[in-house]
């Protein structure tokens, strides 16, 4: 009770002398605000780019695999330009000697306009599948339906498509059943997906699926370049999976044992991997500016505070007179700096959340509620830290000398 | 009633040196005196006899270079700054010449100080404190700062202060000093209140008319006692 009593005292001389000084306080508190503000702008861009990056690999989902000449982790492209092409039969091979693959897809894709009607849109990706593609990559569906294996058989003209495709062509009316063009083709509208949203400030709902078959027909030119997607069995398999894979790819593109893999095994997982190794280093840099940042801010604080033990020196006399112990005199400026720096901490956060609101148009941001938290328990700490000296100082002051100061 | 009263003050020998590195200034050169419970003692002497060194040694603000302080039969120089702070805050009133109020605080707030420090509770702090502004005569001054007051009423402000702990000695060094002489007998007034309650007075004082006021005056010089003699007034 008695200790609670001198804490709350404690507190409360502190605003005060804080209350009386509020310009050199908030000055002061200004390194710190800076020094927060850039350490959480810094990691509140980390995990917005984090977040964004794995929402947007979200859709290529976490059990697949994309196999294709290239590979998606290397930039070595002279060597990977020189790779034979990837042929639609090694899908009935790797299905018939595959254990772990649940649905196995082709995948082919490339950028056309769509017309309907009068209108038009271009720059929509177009994307020729098997009807499988629509397990190893689930669509929900708004409207309609996907197609079948027969349709995918006899090369069906039939088309599901996004969102951006159906709000733009078909403003008023629903697309199923319609005939829209694909680079002149035409094409039925069957099903059309549920919306997916941006990500990096780009759409994922411009594309339009087709069979495969209709797509090689019409579409492939030079640039048409297969990419087979396969699932693994529930469970957890992707690994196995891709180990198999591996083993019937390199007998079905005749490897000898010496030759590396002339085709990529791509997966979620290594891009995340590979992007999870880059933030690391961002963080490390970020932690490295905050420190500094704060450091400085720090000694900032530091700073003031032994000039405001001078100033009071006086004061410190009176207060040893009436009977103040050491700790209390140390208490009051331990407060004071660690309120001065918490405050600091506060506005770093809002102007944080306030900057990170802004740039999140062209940099994803991500503000969790912990960061508050912490920065301002951390900006408090950092008050802790650099009042210590300075609160020793007050503490030791010697009664009788601090009253003569006067 | 003079045969019970008890030592409330022992001082054997007290030497306080002040080592400026180059010189060594004695402030004090050996003192004797004790002062016994319920005294009222007016220290004079010349500037620079160490009036107010003694002051402050009896006040365990500073620690004497040699010799024996004996408070209420304890021996200070044993004690830990805790323990001195404790003593300060519940035996100690001090009164100074310059008043010390925090210039930022009410009356009121000034006089809770000290509790604040004896961890008393809110309520109890304003009511003790209410208590004694009341005591000196200042009921309707309890929100004024310092700055909104005369130097005879921060003075006041200043004796409720050291009086709000109820501590057994006061202690004023110079209390009229900085006050015009028809205010300084007001404050001399109070503190003959004060000591009629029981207080231990000691009082540091240049004017003969202010010392008058106490029953017993010790003379210092050049950090010695010179004289030490009971005054027989006229009641
Ligand atoms: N902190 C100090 N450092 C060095 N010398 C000091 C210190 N305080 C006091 N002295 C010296 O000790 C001697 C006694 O000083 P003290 O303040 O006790 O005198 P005083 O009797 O109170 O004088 P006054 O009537 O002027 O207040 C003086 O010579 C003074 O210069
Ligand atoms: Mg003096």
């Amino acid at each position: 009770m008695r200790f609670f009593i001198d804490v709350i005292n404690g507190l409360r001389i502190a605003f005060g002398a804080l209350r009386a000084n509020k310009l050199r306080a908030g000055l002061t508190a200004l390194g710190i605000v800076i020094g927060v503000m850039t350490v959480i702008m810094m990691v509140v861009i980390v995990l917005g780019l984090n977040k964004a990056l794995r929402s947007q690999l979200d859709f290529l989902g976490a059990e697949t695999v994309f196999v294709s000449r290239w590979d998606w982790m290397s930039n070595n492209w002279r060597d990977m330009i020189k790779r034979r092409d990837m042929r639609v039969d090694y899908i009935e091979a790797l299905r018939e000697e595959s254990e772990y693959v649940e649905a196995i897809s082709p995948f082919y894709d490339r950028e056309m306009t769509v017309t309907y009607r009068g209108s038009s849109l271009s720059r929509v990706n177009v994307q020729g599948v098997s009807e499988e593609f629509f397990i190893t990559n689930p669509k929900e569906l708004a409207e309609g339906r996907i197609f079948t294996e027969q349709e995918v058989s006899r090369n069906a003209h039939v088309a599901v498509i996004g969102q951006d495709v159906a709000r733009s062509l078909f403003p008023e009316e629903s697309p199923i059943g319609k005939t829209i063009k694909l680079n002149g083709w035409d094409f039925e509208v069957i099903g059309m997906s549920t919306p997916f949203g941006k990500v990096f400030g780009q759409s994922w709902d411009n594309f339009a699926v087709v069979p495969y078959g209709a797509f090689q027909k019409r579409f492939s030119g030079r640039w048409a370049d297969l990419t087979i997607v396969a699932k693994s069995v529930e469970g957890g398999h992707l690994d196995d999976m891709k180990w198999e894979v591996e083993g019937i790819m390199r007998r079905l593109r005749k490897l000898d044992p010496r030759q590396a893999n002339d085709f990529g095994l791509n997966t979620q997982s290594a891009i995340l991997e590979q992007f999870d190794q880059m933030t690391a280093a961002v963080y490390a840099g970020g932690i490295i500016i905050g420190f500094i940042s704060l450091l400085v801010g720090g000694i900032g604080i530091m700073n003031i505070m032994l000039v405001s033990v001078t100033e009071r020196t006086a004061e410190i006399g009176l207060r040893k007179a009436l009977g103040a112990k050491n700790w209390n005199i140390s208490w009051q400026f331990l407060v004071e700096s660690a309120v001065i720096c918490a405050i600091g901490g506060i506005f770093g956060v809002a102007m944080a959340a306030g900057l990170s609101k802004a740039i999140n148009n062209f940099l994803p941001t991500y503000m969790p509620m912990w960061i508050v938290g912490v920065g301002v328990i951390f900006s408090g700490v950092v008050g802790i830290i650099f009042g210590l000296y300075p609160a020793m100082k007050a503490a030791r002051l010697s009664p009788i000398e601090a009253l003569r100061s006067d | 009633m003079n045969g019970e009263r008890r030592p409330m003050i022992e001082i054997r020998e007290l030497r306080k040196i002040y080592d400026l590195g180059a010189v060594k200034v004695e402030a004090l050169a050996g003192v004797n005196v004790n002062i016994l419970e319920n005294d009222y003692v007016a220290i004079m002497g010349p500037s620079g006899s160490g009036k107010s060194t003694l002051m402050n040694l009896i006040g365990c603000l500073d620690t004497a270079t040699s010799g024996e302080y004996f408070l209420a039969g304890e021996r200070v120089a044993g004690l830990s700054d805790k323990q001195l702070a404790e003593i300060r805050n519940r035996r100690i009133g001090f009164v100074f010449q310059t008043f010390n109020l925090l210039p930022r605080a009410s009356a009121l707030q000034n006089v809770e100080l000290p509790l604040v420090y004896a961890g008393e509770s809110p309520s109890e702090r304003r009511r003790r404190a209410r208590e004694a502004l009341e005591a000196v005569g200042l009921g309707d001054r309890m929100k004024h700062k310092p700055n909104e007051m005369s130097g005879g009423q921060r003075q006041r402000v200043a004796i409720a202060r050291a009086l709000v702990t109820n501590p057994a000695i006061i202690l004023a060094d110079e209390p009229t000093g900085n006050l015009d002489s028809k205010t300084g007998n007001e404050i001399m007034l109070l503190l003959e209140t004060i000591y009629e309650k029981g207080n231990t007075i000691i009082l540091v004082t240049h004017e003969e008319d202010i010392a008058r006021h106490a029953h017993r005056i010790v003379r210092l010089r050049d950090g010695l006692i010179e004289s030490d003699e009971v005054i027989h007034r006229a009641a």
